[in-house]
């Protein structure tokens, strides 16, 4: 039930992208147990409101663990000590009465600090961009049920597709790399009848611009699914190198 | 005065003709023709990539890091089409006559018509697009039903169907963006409409990341910003939901619909403490196998599963035997603030009812299972086993947030749930073609007043926005850009963009000059705590008043007490938050004064003078059949047009679920 904590926050301060920053810390006294990891820091910065002193910037809105927009890097792992779980869901029944809870950004070159814990995710964006989708004009659909989709298949892809893009496992991999994030995407749309037309292309596009972003490679470490609000599955990374493998040999003419 | 241009002929066929006779831009106009979109949610990405496609320059913003984050991502249960996939009476007609009744006839009968014809090809779309709806062994699409229905049309995708419906349109998005079709505004914010010779013609954005003002050039200006529950400051809305970019519209001449119609939806995650900076929807899906129950006896203190069956009071199911736990969400929001009020809440705070799972997951999943199965005479242990698989299947995420929030496990205990603020019916008034009364100036989604009247049925949000976004906004658009081809884009050294330009700087310093003593989010604090306690599920002409009387006493607290920390050129959140929440104080009062003129119950507004003698709400059809279109007139004034509603298929009677 209800506990009241106290805790000390050690927080990443970083003014803009060209400064550099710092840790500093910060005790939170009275906290509800019930109260939301962001619902801890909202007191925090009332408080540093109303001393007059730079509240804590971070990224958040809907505070339900879909949009993929909070994003803070707690002990050491992104979203925090509990499994599929975001930063926003997240409740301070995870810690204990004295703790000191460190806090950071994603840290990852690919992903530049804007202020404190906000960080630019857009590459996420471009690789979308570069293939991420099935090229289909609004009004050139046939009926819903034409095509069947073998249940089986249509749940993996829904699998695949409740990626958030949030990023976690960009900072969790001592690579920085996204191909959990890609392999998603990939797996999402290849799995299904209406992705297969632009199957070759896609992933050889989209891995080309995981590139030019910057992310780093694979060594298979498995550090992204642990961390992974979402569950999504680290055999997608195999489905992706089979389809880029392939893709390889019969795009080269 | 106001022009609603529903076009003549038989309902049916009033679309058909629309799409017949509405002017067309030829390819090559198309591409001197620049069109802005503000915001990418559903309504929004789906207009932008569908504009793009056609050839026109598009710009689109959004608020967020990536369009993909929109709220509509939040959606849950599903998206409403008249496809009779089910083969259970399901059709156009239907789906068109439990929406005007659904919104208690306050609704246009044209746009609804409309929206309904629409919703087929919108499946049809997102699932070419990739978008994973649910499906049956048999690979065919499944349905569940909503409240307010008695047919199965809703699609979903396990409990995160707007989320896949984002990331459909989304994607539709990117594809434009890469193709040099549209241009993408990510943390950015409109801060203004710039109108030069009545007409819309820009913008005046700030980017979140630097706080500099741009100015952006329009033929045509498309506000797709999503509602304004939040003025209530707890509500089931992503945090940065707000009513800026209307509120901007409206003080330049576009006139408010319906500002009072809120929905309050009865399936929430209860308050629990000052703390509390959100709510969390449980998707109104789970009224399809949950049931809502308090104890028979006052200050029941025994734990939900020690209380026999039939010390329960199924209080929907008793009082609405036709339509039970279905019953649509204004209905049911009230009833369970009813039981509460009278004492038979649940929970320390009592101010929560039972949504319980366990009969249905038992003898519905849990032997159906163990049919399918082969397993004969099982035991209640294996029942539940088996019920809880296929209820993962179906609801899964639902059932892991709701744990995550309260400590509890839903699949042992029944959910404890109240209702909150959720969506907004009321917002920009709009024509058939989703104009404002700005020329030029329009509104799609959750933004405009359009088509749910004053009560939204279940998974009709995301149907709209995506009607109007892929099928309707591609017409109508046209059908004004016809006659624009001829001007050039106008410079933004205008004198109209650089006195508006102007005038939001101003506002920003006089902002941040403030200095005083009070943080923004204390003052959206009491704004929610009046509009929530005098104009929430609830209201009567006198607690309105005093309601009017303290929002503009709040108001001007917040101009001279008001503290921003931070520079302006800055990243700085808490600024972007204080002109939002400056807005929704003029907003609030809005409300309150829609909800006093409204002296009548319909739908989510109900007036505690007018009910039946069984409390339910009574609408006065004599007085009230209209739209009431706000137009703004300077500060604390607004003038009252009434669009006069007439319905000449859908025949209005009092509703019954019962
Ligand atoms: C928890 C929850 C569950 C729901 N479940 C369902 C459901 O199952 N079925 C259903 O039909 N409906 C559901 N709804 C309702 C539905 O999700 C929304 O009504 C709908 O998604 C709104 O879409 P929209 O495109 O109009 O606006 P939004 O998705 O809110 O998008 C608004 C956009 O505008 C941008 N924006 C806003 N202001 C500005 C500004 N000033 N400058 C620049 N950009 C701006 C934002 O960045 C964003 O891109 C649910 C709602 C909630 C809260
Ligand atoms: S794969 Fe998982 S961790 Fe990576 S972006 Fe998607 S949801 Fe986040
Ligand atoms: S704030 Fe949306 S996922 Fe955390």
């Amino acid at each position: 039930m209800e506990q009241t904590i106290n805790v000390t926050l050690r927080v990443w301060r970083q003014k803009n992208a060209n400064t550099d920053g710092k840790f500093e810390s910060y005790p939170v006294s009275n906290v509800s147990t019930e109260m939301s990891f962001l619902e801890m820091i909202d007191v925090l910065n009332e408080q540093l409101i109303k001393e007059g002193k730079d509240p804590i910037a971070f990224d958040h809105d809907c505070r339900e663990g879909i949009c993929g927009m909070c994003s803070m890097y707690i002990n050491g792992r992104p979203h925090g000590p509990w499994h599929a779980n975001t930063t926003c869901q997240l409740h301070m029944r995870a810690y204990k009465d004295g703790d000191t809870i460190t806090v950071e950004p994603w840290r990852a070159n690919s992903f530049p600090v804007i202020k404190d814990l906000v960080v630019d995710r857009s590459a996420f964006d471009r690789i979308i961009q570069a293939g991420g989708y099935i090229s289909v004009n609004t009004g050139n659909a046939v009926d819903a049920n034409a095509v069947p989709v073998e249940k089986q298949k249509a749940d993996s892809a829904f699998a695949a597709a409740a990626c958030i893009g949030c990023g976690a496992c960009v900072a969790a991999c001592k690579n920085s790399s996204a191909m959990l994030f890609v392999s998603a995407k990939v797996s999402h749309l290849s799995l299904l009848p209406q992705g297969a037309p632009e199957r070759k292309t896609r992933v050889m596009n989209m891995i080309a611009q995981m590139d030019k972003e910057g992310f780093g490679a694979c060594t298979n470490t498995g550090a992204c699914e642990a961390v992974c609000p979402k569950e999504i599955s680290i055999s997608n990374i195999a489905r992706l190198n089979q389809e880029y493998l392939s893709s390889s040999f019969t795009t080269a003419e | 005065m106001l022009n609603s241009k529903i076009p003549a002929g038989p309902l049916e066929q009033k679309w058909v003709d629309y799409k017949g006779h509405c002017k067309l831009v030829n390819p090559a106009n198309k591409r001197k023709l620049e069109v802005i979109v503000v915001g990418t949610g559903l309504a929004g990405a789906s207009a932008a990539a569908s504009l793009g496609e056609l050839g026109y320059r598009v710009k689109a913003f959004c608020f967020q890091d990536s369009p993909r984050r929109a709220h509509s991502i939040a959606a849950q249960g599903g998206i409403n089409a008249a496809k009779n996939y089910q083969n259970d009476g399901d059709s156009v007609f239907r789906l068109f006559y439990d929406t005007i009744k659904g919104g208690d006839y306050r609704a246009r009968e044209a746009n609804v018509h409309r929206l309904a014809e629409v919703s087929v090809n919108i499946i049809d779309q997102c699932v070419a697009q990739g978008v994973p709806f649910a499906r049956e062994y048999g690979g065919l699409l499944n349905n569940r039903s909503f409240g307010g229905t008695q047919v199965k049309r809703t699609f979903y995708a396990a409990g995160q169907t707007g989320q896949q419906l984002l990331i459909g349109a989304y994607q539709a998005l990117e594809r434009q963006v890469a193709l040099g079709n549209v241009k993408m505004y990510t943390r950015h914010e409109m801060l203004e409409i710039v109108k030069i010779d009545g007409k819309a013609r820009g913008i005046i954005a700030r980017d979140l990341v630097s706080g500099k003002l741009e100015r952006h050039f329009g033929h045509a200006v498309l506000l797709c910003t999503g509602g304004y529950g939040n003025v209530f400051y707890l509500s089931t809305n992503a945090m940065g939901s707000n009513v800026t970019a209307a509120w901007k519209a409206h003080k330049q001449g576009a006139f408010f619909g319906n500002p009072c119609f809120t929905q309050i939806h009865p399936t929430c995650i209860p308050v629990s403490g000052d703390h509390q900076s959100k709510l969390t929807l449980m998707s109104e899906s789970l009224r399809n196998d949950g049931r809502i129950w308090v104890p028979k006896k006052k200050d029941d203190n025994r734990k939900p599963n020690d209380i026999p069956e039939e010390e329960r009071d199924y209080y929907l199911e008793r009082r609405y035997p036709a339509f039970g736990n279905l019953v649509p969400r204004d209905v049911a929001s009230r009833a369970a603030k009813e039981r509460c009020d009278a004492g038979y809440g649940v929970g320390t705070t009592k101010q929560a009812v039972y949504l319980d799972f366990r009969s249905n997951l038992i003898n519905k999943y849990g032997r159906a299972e163990a049919n399918k199965r082969g397993i004969e005479n099982p035991d209640e242990a294996t029942l539940v086993a088996l019920g809880k698989e296929v209820v993962k299947e179906e609801y899964g995420n639902l059932f892991d947030m709701y744990e995550k929030i309260t400590g509890e496990n839903p699949y042992e205990v029944p959910m404890r749930i109240y209702p909150a603020v959720h969506y907004t019916m009321g917002g920009l008034w709009v024509d058939y073609e989703l104009m404002t009364t700005v020329k030029g100036l329009y509104a799609l989604g959750e933004a405009n007043f359009s088509d749910h009247g004053a009560n939204r049925l279940g998974a009709s949000a995301l149907m709209q926005g995506l009607a109007d976004g892929y099928f309707v906004i591609p017409y109508t658009i046209g059908n004004y850009l016809a006659d624009e081809i001829a001007v050039k884009p106008i410079s933004t050294d205008h004198e109209a963009f650089v006195a508006a330009e102007k005038e939001v700087n101003e506002r920003i310093n006089t902002l941040m000059n403030i200095k005083g003593s009070q943080t923004v989010e204390s003052f959206h604090k009491r704004l929610g705590k009046i509009m929530w306690e005098k104009c929430g599920m609830a209201r009567n002409e006198q607690g309105l008043k005093e309601a009017i009387a303290e929002i503009q006493a709040l108001k001007k607290e917040f101009w001279s007490d008001v503290r921003i920390p931070g520079d302006i050129n800055e990243y700085n959140p808490e600024l972007d938050k204080a002109g939002r929440v400056a807005d929704f104080i003029e907003l609030g009062e809005l409300m309150c004064l829609d909800a006093l003129n409204r002296n009548e119950s319909c739908g989510g507004h109900f007036r505690e003078e007018s009910q039946t003698e069984e409390g339910e709400a009574k609408r006065d059809d004599a007085n009230y059949s209209y739209v009431a279109a706000w137009e703004f007139k300077g500060n604390h004034e607004w003038n009252l047009h009434k669009e006069e509603l007439s319905f000449e298929v859908a025949k209005p009677s009092q509703r019954s679920y019962k």
